[in-house]
């Protein structure tokens, strides 16, 4: 029998296969943000949809799962590395930039997500008004303070999170439907008091100052030379890309410790582990604040990229844009996060076509995926502690 | 004569209207095996809910080493040495079996921010442990289960289940572990052969104490040191098997012979 840590496999997997992921990652993200015809959105959807058909046919997840956690010591590094490749790839594009810039903060929201709702059981359908408690947070402390602004990203979380703490009493004597109601009741009024709140801009919004660090100021154009400008979203995506990072190792070492066992104990049967000695309550206390937290922080760094926020920006719609966007990519997965935040929040930037028609398009989406695929795009795997142990 | 463990006086549980306890006494001293049985509806589960505070209790009280626990929640009396299995078993299927066992260890991990998220490598280190304190408790009941710790519980046959699920409510050494109906769903061999395995814990363990619900009358005569026999939320009788089995008002009620 052996001893100690179980090691998945004796021979070490060959590092292509992960390496190859990450090249048609950074190559899809690319072609997908800077095709400009609508065939070639069209054809580059379709490549992708038969690419995830047959990839899963034939087990590739399984092949590129276990290249990359042989390798995870260098392959992780990688992919950041990758990540702000393509971010500078695309230095002059303003308008790639900003939609990257979304993706990646409503993957940060999307990480919360997974914390309440795919660990933890708990329904959240007013992430996006979390979002803007932390957008407002940020609008007003940059107008009327001059708190350091890595502060205000951080008082944008905790403002959210406290907040987010007066449903908790009615959450937690509730279930299921019921709190769902509730979190959406709490989403609308969240909106309706923006609107007729007059110091917070009312239904006109409130223009936000851009973000200054060390006497950085990140609205300012970067000029190169004479001839070149790069897009002063440059250093936003920048931002963006240092909050996903901790927002994404946080979660995932959430999930392979005892915390994460804790959060899928209550989710699973929380009934069963009290006889263990788990207390419930406060599990989804933690975990209902952690989301919050950072969908607060998401939602002050997207206040400052955006200049202007309104109360229409942070709608029941837009939350339901962000389950549907944690259920498509794989509920509990943070890897599925990027591939759905980009088909919801990218695609139908790109397929004019289908602006009208998008929410319709969504739906489908997301039910003939569920159909094919039950567990999203790229379903959850068991809880690997640490890479190579465990879960296989 | 060792100690008692256990005592439960005059305890009662209402249902509405319905006394599914009725004034209950048990007692059970440490290192000792109590078997119950009963008709269905007799109370014998509603007594393992009330002992662990899964129900409220109309009245009577526990006591735990001489400490009363009742009225207490099912995470408090878990803290003070009570662990169970469930007749339906309530494992999470979806987690592997080491994740379940884990689950029995709640109360003993460290559920830190820092010890969890930056003290990786120690992390890392407890892990290591406990998966082979883990192994080496499945290797009582399974030459096979411990080989399959990190596979998902739904993967597993109805025998490995109701192991792992003795095993997560073994794993912290409990000083009470109650039974409910382990052979539910099980063949008698199966069922003769996890009570064997208990035993072999058991017998490393002098003062782990047991309480055992039980249809299959052979198992109870097998492991249990004392029988109480349930009816309409009262003990009916109590004594050893020979004696229980014997009693003219338990084989009216429950082996359902008349005496002539």
């Amino acid at each position: 029998m052996p001893n100690g840590l179980p090691i998945v496999s004796d021979r070490r997997a060959s590092p292509l296969p992960a390496l190859g992921a990450l090249v048609a990652g950074a190559a899809a993200v690319l072609g997908l943000l800077l095709a400009e015809q609508q065939w070639e959105v069209a054809t580059l959807a379709i490549v992708g949809a038969v690419a995830l058909l047959i990839g899963g046919k034939l087990g590739w997840g399984e092949v590129v799962h276990r290249s990359a956690t042989d390798h995870h010591r260098w392959i992780t590094p990688v992919a950041w590395l990758t990540a702000a490749l393509v971010i500078f790839g695309l230095r002059e594009h303003n308008f790639e930039l900003l939609m990257l810039c979304t993706v990646m903060l409503y993957m940060v929201a999307g990480l919360g997500l997974t914390v309440q709702f795919g660990y933890t059981g708990v329904v959240n359908f007013a992430a996006a008004a979390f979002m803007g408690v932390g957008a407002y947070t940020a609008a007003v402390l940059l107008l009327h303070t001059g708190l350091p602004h890595v502060l205000v990203i951080l008082a944008g979380g905790l403002v959210s999170a406290v907040i987010g703490s007066v449903l908790l009493l009615p959450l937690l004597r509730t279930r299921g439907h019921y709190a769902a109601l509730i979190t959406i009741a709490f989403g609308i009024l969240f909106r309706t008091f923006l609107e007729v709140n007059d110091t917070l801009g009312g239904p006109q919004g409130l223009k936000v100052p851009g973000m200054e660090w060390f006497g950085l100021v990140f609205n300012d154009a970067i000029e190169i030379d004479d001839e070149t400008e790069w897009s002063f979203y440059l250093r936003y995506a920048g931002l963006c890309l240092v909050l996903l990072f901790f927002a994404y190792h946080f979660v995932r070492r959430l999930e392979r410790s005892w915390l994460g066992l804790s959060l899928d104990a209550v989710r699973l049967d929380e009934t069963a582990a009290s006889a263990f000695g788990l207390n419930g309550a406060a599990w989804k206390i933690a975990a209902f604040s952690i989301g919050n937290f950072l969908a607060g922080m998401a939602g002050a760094v997207y206040a400052m990229v955006t200049a202007f926020i309104a109360p229409a920006s942070f709608t029941f719609g837009d939350s339901l844009i962000l389950v549907s966007i944690v259920i498509l990519g794989g509920l509990g997965n943070p890897l599925g996060l990027l591939p759905a935040a980009l088909i919801v929040v990218v695609l139908p930037e790109k397929l004019q076509v289908i602006q009208e028609y998008r929410f319709l398009l969504f739906a489908a989406l997301v039910i003939a995926i569920l159909l094919v695929r039950p567990g999203g795009l790229i379903p959850r795997r068991a809880r690997d502690y640490f890479p190579g142990t465990g879960g296989r | 004569m060792s100690q008692e463990l256990l005592v439960a006086s005059a305890l009662s549980v209402r249902f509405g209207g319905v006394r599914a306890l009725d004034g209950l006494d048990i007692r059970v001293h440490e290192g000792e095996v109590l078997g119950v049985i009963g008709p269905n509806g007799s109370g014998k589960t509603t007594f393992f809910n009330a002992v662990t505070g899964f129900v409220t209790t109309a009245g009577g009280s526990v006591t735990l080493g001489g400490e009363t626990i009742t009225g207490l929640v099912p995470r408090e009396i878990a803290r003070r040495g009570i662990a169970r299995t469930f007749q339906r078993l309530r494992l999470l299927l979806e987690l592997s079996v080491f994740d379940n066992l884990m689950l029995g260890q709640h109360l003993s991990l460290d559920h830190g921010i820092v010890a969890n998220l930056l003290l990786r490598g120690r992390l890392r280190a407890s892990m290591t442990s406990h998966i082979e304190s883990a192994r080496h408790l499945l290797s009582y009941f399974s030459a096979t289960l411990p080989g399959k710790l990190f596979e998902p519980v739904s993967a597993l046959t109805m025998i490995d289940r109701r192991r792992v699920e003795v095993c997560r409510a073994l794993i912290r050494e409990p000083r009470l572990l109650l039974l409910d109906e382990p052979s539910a769903g099980m063949t008698p061999e199966e069922t003769a052969e996890l009570m064997r395995d208990l035993q072999k814990v058991k017998a490393e363990r002098s003062r782990l104490a047991v309480i055992l619900i039980e249809h299959d009358m052979d198992v109870i005569e097998s492991v249990s040191d004392r029988c109480a026999v349930f009816d309409y939320g009262r003990k009916l009788c109590e004594g050893s098997y020979a004696e229980v089995s014997s009693d003219p008002a338990v084989r009216r009620a429950y082996l359902g012979v008349d005496d002539e």
